[in-house]
């Protein structure tokens, strides 16, 4: 919180107040701000620094320094709309100001042409919501480049033969390779594959304020000491912060979207750090709260006027949830990797992006990267080959001389979007502050658990040509927790079966526009936040031209 | 990689990314972070017990003496794992107060039911301790249970949990365990809080990345 910041008063009308700091929220407060307008931002997390992370597994990990809190807000699942919902973690997502962005992988893929139109392309799916987007690859590569440069994105353009069309190389060379990029490129190499180095939202070399990353070990699932991981917080809400017109207000969890007689949003309902009630007024509302609790908000927003929830004529708030399908294959070798250090990702490839439906009987398409993400506590519960004994003198050598020789191939595939997978409120489970606990309801497409195995099998071919000394993989089965919170109020042009146009704008409510993962109509392969951004920068774009020719207001 | 954008010149970069910029802004502050986390666990580690009485403390020492015997190697016991343990029940693991006030008295039945003579997990031998520690589950297994979440546990395998997190945490914080930073040599992760490339065996003569000849011609 630097001393830039404004103090609006809550009955002050901004121009806008964004919902969500993460991904999607931190971009947009940056550009809206630095175009000119007067921004209040909420975010439910508290406001960490640098300072306060830590590579304290338990207090990462088991406390949720990071993360949305299952006590706090205790989620429910269940897999079919029949079926009775259970309390379970079911999402985790980061809960502080730069929200997932600030613990996430930064795998940094562009979504390729496919993504946007591959319905017309497959043809109806049956069991699925298949469709395509109303916008292009084209119309977002702009914003693509925009992230990678603003945002701080290392690649090599040109390296792999699937990538899409881009405007611009990538603005600093790729981070350095690791052991499990090396074994991986080699094994890929011989199977005819096509591997490249990652591109990764990790900085390769330093920029004003921020490290290069120095290969600390403690990345997936932490926060970065050195602000090298390009997180929202240290990429555009410091940024936003320094305009002097962008409030970050933290520890504010949004409840209600206030509406007034004529069907307009005039403002956010939360509460405080002492859970007091406030409404902050704006002439717009955006919402950037995840796929998980932007919908479960404008469910919460129901009233007489909109009885079934927000922007929800279509009925598709909260339907259609895609996390992504997904399959883990793990090797040892012969001599150490030392994998441990450095960022998690150095090796991908793109081979599986397109795949032949008809040929393999299953729709979808994915990619493989070579990693190794386990922290040492982690490692030891579940990073050892099966059958290893648990405690003892085994388990002991067997910790001791696999922690430097082990490493993943994590395999990341499409969801198809199911109508009845989403999320709802529910009926009995309340949050601490007395709201509907998120539910989730989710049944993988068969063909995602079919495209998984598929690609695992793969997996496992190429540590068995990589020369592992052990190889073993997990049962792919039908997922019941989620990262990856998309297509909960999918884009598109029809407002009978989408729930924003493609300005992010609701069909329903002229002032309010969503913007996150919830926005997606299809997955991707297994890599959002790149997309997630890109949309963010493109919506600021069209709400900023919205607003100058006023037709926002009023 | 590129040719001209080799692991030599990587280097150079990330060189300069410890060069002035980052210096001045947050590195020191990090550092003096990590220095007091490192005293403070120091000044922490002859304390007293917390939560266990001190019969049970040793007791609880010798059951993470054998999860993670001692050899010519370091294990749970030179890692202070007991006092981590301790500190947990009155943090971060104070729900699994109940499971050690219970557990434990159930685990001295097991001993006296094994070997009469005997009433104390502690005074048995380490082959008599290991029966009485296979009662529990035959040795569960540690694969193929990818980051499974605590459910419903035995006492047991809360201990090997604790005793694992006890071993591996780091050793810079405040939680009193992996003291000395002994679970980290065992493992051969390097206490270091950054790393440069090469890192490893396979990655050291890495000639930097080349398109392979299929992949040029390809678009």
């Amino acid at each position: 919180m630097t001393p830039e910041q404004p103090k609006y008063k809550t009955s002050d009308e901004v121009d806008f107040v964004i919902i969500g700091s993460g991904a999607a929220g931190g971009i947009l407060a940056k550009e809206l701000s630095t175009n000119g307008f007067r921004v209040v931002v909420l975010e439910q997390g508290p406001y960490l620094t640098e300072s306060d992370f830590s590579h304290d597994e338990i207090k990462v990990l088991g406390e949720d320094l990071l993360t949305n809190h299952p006590k706090l807000q205790p989620n429910t699942f269940r897999k079919t709309p029949s079926d009775k919902a259970k309390q379970q973690r079911a999402v985790m997502y980061g809960r502080l100001v730069g929200g997932t962005s600030v613990h996430f992988t930064a795998n940094f893929w562009r979504f390729h042409e496919i993504d946007f139109i591959e319905r017309s392309k497959i043809g109806p799916v049956p069991g699925s919501t298949f469709s395509d987007w109303p916008i292009t690859y084209s119309d977002l590569e702009p914003y693509y480049t925009k992230v990678e440069w603003e945002i701080g994105v290392s690649g090599l353009a040109g390296a792999s033969p699937f990538d899409p069309p881009r405007s611009k190389p990538y603005p600093m060379p790729p981070l350095p390779v690791k052991g499990s990029g090396v074994i991986f490129e080699r094994a890929a190499r011989q199977l005819g594959y096509h591997p490249f180095p990652a591109p990764m939202a990790i900085l390769s070399q330093p920029r004003p304020g921020r490290s290069a990353c120095v290969n600390c070990g403690f990345c997936l699932a932490f926060g970065c000491e050195v602000g090298a991981k390009s997180s929202s917080l240290v990429a555009a809400i410091r940024v936003a912060e320094k305009t002097g017109r962008c409030e970050i207000r933290p520890n504010s969890y949004v409840h209600r979207i206030e509406t007034d007689a004529n069907g307009r949003a005039v403002g956010a309902v939360y509460f405080d750090e002492k859970r007091n009630t406030h409404l902050q007024k704006a002439k717009a509302v955006v919402v950037c709260a995840n796929g998980a609790e932007t919908p479960r908000l404008l469910l919460l927003s129901a009233n007489k006027q909109f009885p079934n929830g927000l922007a929800n004529s279509s009925g598709y708030v909260g339907k259609n949830l895609m996390i992504n399908s997904g399959a883990i294959a793990l090797g040892l070798f012969e001599h150490p990797l030392n994998d441990y250090k450095g960022f998690a990702v150095s090796r991908i490839s793109h081979d599986f992006y397109e795949l032949d439906a008809q040929k393999l009987g299953f729709v979808g398409g994915g990619g493989l990267d070579a990693r190794f993400d386990m922290t040492p506590i982690n490692f030891a519960i579940g990073g050892l080959p099966p059958g290893t004994p648990g405690w003892g003198k085994d388990f002991k050598s067997a910790l001791s001389h696999n922690f430097n020789r082990t490493m993943e191939i994590f395999c990341h595939g499409t969801s198809l979007p199911v109508e009845n997978n989403s999320f709802s409120l529910d009926d009995e489970v309340k949050d601490a502050w007395g709201l509907p606990a998120l539910r989730m309801t989710y049944k993988d497409h068969p063909d995602d658990l079919k495209l998984c195995n598929w690609m695992a099998g793969h997996a496992m071919e190429l540590l068995d040509v990589a020369g592992a000394q052990k190889k073993w993989t997990f049962p792919v089965g039908e997922q019941q927790f989620a990262v990856h919170l998309l297509g909960t109020c999918r884009m598109g042009a029809d407002p009978k079966t989408s729930v924003i146009n493609a300005d992010h704008r609701t069909h329903d409510v002229k002032n309010l526009f969503l913007c996150d993962g919830s926005s997606f109509v299809t997955s991707g392969r297994g890599q959002p936040t790149m997309t997630i951004e890109a949309l963010a920068f493109r919506a600021a774009d069209r709400i900023t031209a919205l607003a100058k020719r006023g037709e926002i207001a009023g | 990689m590129t040719n001209e954008s080799s692991r030599r010149t990587f280097l150079l970069h990330s060189a300069a990314g410890l060069g002035a910029t980052w210096i001045s802004a947050q590195w020191p502050s990090m550092l003096a972070a990590a220095t007091h986390a490192r005293q403070a666990a120091k000044s922490a580690a002859p304390a007293k017990f917390e939560f266990f009485t001190p019969e049970q403390a040793v007791e609880i020492e010798a059951i993470t003496a054998r999860i993670i015997p001692t050899d010519d190697q370091p294990g749970a016991r030179e890692a202070g794992a007991v006092y981590f343990i301790d500190r947990a029940l009155v943090t971060f693991a104070s729900d699994n107060q109940k499971d050690y006030k219970e557990g434990l008295p159930e685990l001295q039945e097991r001993v006296h039911e094994l070997f009469p003579s005997l009433t104390k997990f502690s005074a048995a031998t380490p082959d008599q301790q290991d029966q009485v520690l296979h009662s529990y589950d035959s040795g569960a297994p540690a694969g193929g249970r990818r980051r499974q979440r605590a459910g419903s546990q035995s006492f047991f395998e809360t201990v090997r949990q604790h005793t694992i997190a006890a071993f591996l945490i780091d050793p810079d914080s405040d939680r009193r365990g992996n003291s000395g930073g002994v679970g980290w040599q065992v493992i051969g992760r390097e206490r270091e809080h950054m790393f440069q490339p090469p890192f490893g065996y396979y990655d050291k003569d890495y000639p930097g990345w080349q398109p392979a000849a299929k992949d040029a011609d390809k678009k």
